[in-house]
């Protein structure tokens, strides 16, 4: 990609509208951040006034759109006491353009893929994952949870976007086209976009300080994996519920379930203490503290070692949701610093 | 295009089930489609996740050698919603089954050796695989020794396998039992598998120990075999952490940065040393 | 503050208690829990309007128990959670010291049959806009009211936080975890969540303190504490009782008696 000639443009609000009713007419679902009751999260919208770029991050991630938080895998009605197996029609699922996540959450897309295509690929996340458009929207904005720019992301990134818009105020947003897909959502649109004029996004960006210096972040854990005492420190006031993995954008620890015919995969989480519980009542990780390093180890440890992506892209979702203040920037911030 | 991924399993018949004590059972198992069964292969170690269609799944080794083929067994102990939804079934009835997953026992390797299998309770039966295995290829293989141990003679499983292996010349099994485990007519040994190890002293010298068992009983055994001479990395084990998925990826049953289902379930003792206690 | 502050010193100095769970100051405005071990850092403590959670969630923490005896910086809500602990046979008499705040005092309680003075002399009624609420939503007739919580529930993703937050769900294995039978179905799908978070609702009726954490712990913002106040309201009118105000309290969903009016138990 890098080699390409960088296409950018400029698109105004009511070009945007035709844009979506394009989108709509090629037969794709629109999710973007909506306002609903209190809160801003993904939700199918089919014109650019439904969409609220308001809240510096929504609060659920976009990964729903890629892991939902049930999905059929497959069905097994029973006949006459056979047992027959009936397939998920990959064809069916709706092309679909998620518009509106940030560059954080568009780096994401990369640690997902690599949970579920690192060894075997699974079918229904690539499928979904195929059919899947993202346009990004830059952030100007961005709040103490913010810390994209420690793992090597930023307010303007444009990895996993497909496109990238940066608001560039009046109405206005530069958009960058950077892949393949990005071309194809656009074409026979070429219309509804004026040259770029060598209009620049970087003064629309928002300032995410460097917080910690994410080397030092994988040898640490490694050296404090057996320091029990640290962890204990780290994960007192920690409950163990799972909002946080299911805000994140990367969590993709799933269940697997039978309900009436249908095998169905679901989230699960690793900060739940009944997760690795064996039949015999043994459980590897009995204590909070050690599914706290396990969150941390598996995101900046493991995942980098075994599938080459880091497990956190920096959105501070976690922190933001956590029920007790758990705030992952502190805890990163620790590790990097701590003298084991 | 359909999801012919890695979580449709294949439907097999079961063709035989065996009483092995109250709540274990063995179950031979065919493929339904028998042009599936042609394509199976897998090797001793190896695991499955075994499907009862509306009460979900669970993970056993394969209990049955590679070197018998038509069909593949499963030994598991009634404990949870599937193994108990299993238990109930009768020969005819389907199953599913996906696999093999994980890595193997290298028997290649231990060619011209002794081997020496150690194993407790229920955790015969991934040894069960690899031990007939090895029978299968007699000639290749020095001194076989089994050491068996339950906690009483009626949770013994394979029973009529080790009478058939206690009868085998090229075979020595020794069979134990917990103390006050033992029937009046029990001729075998009365101890703990580690002591009873560590009375029989097996020569380390150009043999590979197989350990299976409880977490206590391999805690105790490694010990045992450090003394009588057995280096770590001719020590295997296999590991059973929790697992849905089998494929490495639903975040499970990692042990650290392994994932037991793929670089496991088989590990010798230096891989263990090297590795968190996480299992 | 200061009143809390050294308070906390003089029980760490004098080892009377080895830990104080009490506020700190957080991120964005918020408090957080914190574990006090040193008198040196007693000044960590906080406590003001921003310090809701129901700190009596600790109590059943391994990792904080191991910690030694516990002085807990104890809300109205906390002291009624010690109370319903005791209740319940969680919590024996002296295993915790309660530091009753309010304003700018402190008060230590050591005993139960001080929580219940304290929380007696104090025990109030709903606030204005508390009852408003609870009065809106009751207000609204039984096909508005089911597709209300249609509504808030389709949102809610399983997380457990409402169970992980509250102090009387301390279960090691909840029912949603029993599997045979299953009786709650496992995915966050609408019968699901429907089932799980009824029966919560239920698992609470009678013992529910009324802190309010299972709405404010809602990364989805679902109004978890409506239910459980309309279920307070629904026992305190039936049975009488109101939960957490005596350390030997019956529970009014479990608790039998022979002369009971309903014949469907006998």
């Amino acid at each position: 990609m890098n080699s390409m000639e960088k296409d950018t443009r400029l698109i105004g609000r009511e070009a945007l509208a035709k844009l979506f009713a394009q989108w709509l007419g090629e037969g794709r679902r629109i999710l973007a951040p909506k306002q609903s009751n209190d809160k801003v999260d993904f939700a199918e919208v089919e014109t650019p006034g439904e969409v609220s770029l308001d809240p510096v991050q929504t609060g659920q991630s976009p990964k729903g759109a890629l892991f939902p938080r049930v999905e059929e895998l497959f069905s097994f009605p029973s006949r006459d006491g056979r047992v027959e197996l009936r397939e998920r029609d990959l064809a069916a699922l709706k092309p679909t353009v998620v518009f509106g996540l940030r560059p954080c959450d568009a780096a994401a897309l990369a640690a997902l893929a690599a949970i579920f295509n690192w060894d075997s690929a699974d079918a229904l996340f690539s499928a979904r994952l195929a059919a899947l458009t993202t346009v990004g929207v830059a952030c100007n904005r961005c709040d103490e949870y913010c810390f994209c720019t420690s793992l090597g992301g930023g307010p303007g990134a444009t990895t996993g976007s497909d496109i990238l818009l940066t608001d560039m105020g009046g109405g206005e947003y530069l958009a960058e086209v950077i892949s393949e897909k990005g071309r194809q959502a656009i074409q026979g649109a070429g219309t509804l976009f004026q040259p770029a004029l060598g209009k620049d996004k970087e003064s629309r960006l928002a300032r995410v300080e460097k917080a910690f210096d994410l080397d030092k972040v994988k040898p640490a854990l490694e050296a404090l994996f057996d320091d029990e005492a640290f962890w204990v420190e780290q994960s007192l006031r920690c409950l163990g519920c799972g909002a946080c993995a299911y805000v994140c954008p990367t969590c993709a620890c799933f269940d697997i379930q039978d309900e009436n015919g249908r095998r169905l995969r679901c989230w699960d989480s690793c900060g739940f203490g009944l997760f690795t519980l064996h039949t015999s009542g043994h459980n590897p990780r009995p204590l909070q503290s050690q599914r706290w390093r396990q969150r941390l180890m598996h995101k900046f440890s493991y995942m980098p070692e075994r599938q080459s992506v880091l497990g956190c892209v920096g959105c501070g979702r976690c922190s933001r949701a956590c029920p007790v203040d758990m705030n992952i920037l502190e805890h990163l911030r620790a590790v990097a610093e701590a003298k084991p | 295009m359909t999801t012919a991924d890695v979580f449709k399993p294949f439907l097999m018949r079961i063709d035989k089930v065996t009483e092995e004590t109250p709540d274990v059972r063995t179950l031979r198992l065919a493929f339904q489609d028998e042009r599936e069964g042609r394509g199976f292969t897998f090797r001793t170690g190896q695991f499955g996740e075994y499907s009862v269609f509306g009460e979900g799944e669970c993970t056993f080794c394969i209990a049955s050698p590679p070197t018998r083929q038509g069909y593949i067994e499963c030994t598991f102990r009634k404990a949870g919603r599937v193994t108990g939804a299993l238990a109930d079934l009768e020969a005819g009835e389907t199953i599913g089954f996906r696999g093999p997953y994980g890595n193997v026992f290298p028997i290649d390797e231990w060619e011209k050796k002794s081997l020496l299998f150690i194993a407790g309770g229920i955790a015969l039966p991934p040894m069960r695989s690899v031990i007939w295995n090895v029978l299968d290829l007699r000639d290749r293989y020095r001194d076989i020794t089994i050491v068996y141990g339950a906690r009483t003679v009626a949770d013994l499983v394979y029973k009529s396998e080790l009478a058939e292996w206690e009868k085998r010349p090229d075979v020595r099994l020794v069979a134990t039992v917990d103390p006050g485990g033992q029937t009046p007519d029990w001729k075998g040994e009365i101890g703990f598998v580690p002591a009873v190890l560590d009375k029989l002293a097996p020569a380390s010298r150009d043999t590979v120990a197989v350990v299976c068992g409880p977490p206590v009983m391999i805690k105790f055994t490694f010990p045992v075999l450090a003394r009588l001479g057995f280096a770590p990395e001719k020590i295997f084990t296999t590991l059973e952490n929790r697992m849905k998925c089998g494929v490495g990826k639903c975040g499970r049953c990692n042990v650290g940065k392994h994932f037991v289902c793929k670089d496991g379930p088989v590990f010798t003792f230096a891989q263990l040393q090297e590795m968190p206690q996480e299992y | 503050m200061q009143a809390l502050r050294s308070k906390a010193r003089e029980l760490l100095a004098t080892k009377t208690v080895q830990v104080i769970i009490g506020y700190a100051s957080g991120g964005g405005g918020r408090a957080r829990a914190v574990f006090v071990r040193e008198a040196a850092k007693a000044d960590a403590l906080v406590f003001d309007d921003s310090c809701q959670q129901n700190l009596a969630v600790y109590f059943s923490k391994p990792e904080v128990r191991k910690l030694g005896k516990a002085a807990l910086v104890a809300t109205p809500a906390a002291l009624r959670a010690i109370l319903q602990l005791a209740a319940e046979n969680q919590i024996a008499e002296g295993e915790l010291l309660a530091l009753a705040v309010g304003g700018d005092d402190v008060v230590p309680l050591a005993t139960f049959a001080a929580i219940e003075a304290h929380v007696a002399a104090r025990d109030g009624d709903w606030s204005a806009a508390e009852k408003e609420e609870l009065q809106k939503y009751e207000a609204m007739g039984l096909e508005e009211r089911r597709r209300f919580w249609e509504e808030q529930f389709s949102r809610c993703l399983k997380c457990y936080a409402c169970r992980a937050a509250c102090p009387l769900c301390y279960c090691t294995r909840c029912t949603v975890e029993c599997n045979q039978p299953q009786w709650i179905p496992v995915p966050a799908h609408d019968l699901g969540n429907l089932e799980w978070n009824v029966m919560r609702a239920m698992h609470l009726a009678g013992r529910c303190v009324d802190c309010g954490d299972c709405g404010r712990a809602c990364p989805v913002n679902i109004p978890l504490h409506l239910l459980n106040r309309r279920l307070i309201r629904e026992v305190f009118t039936v049975f009488g009782s109101r939960s957490g105000r005596s350390a030997k309290g019956d529970n009014a969903l479990s608790t039998f008696k022979p002369n009971d009016p309903e014949d469907f138990i006998q």
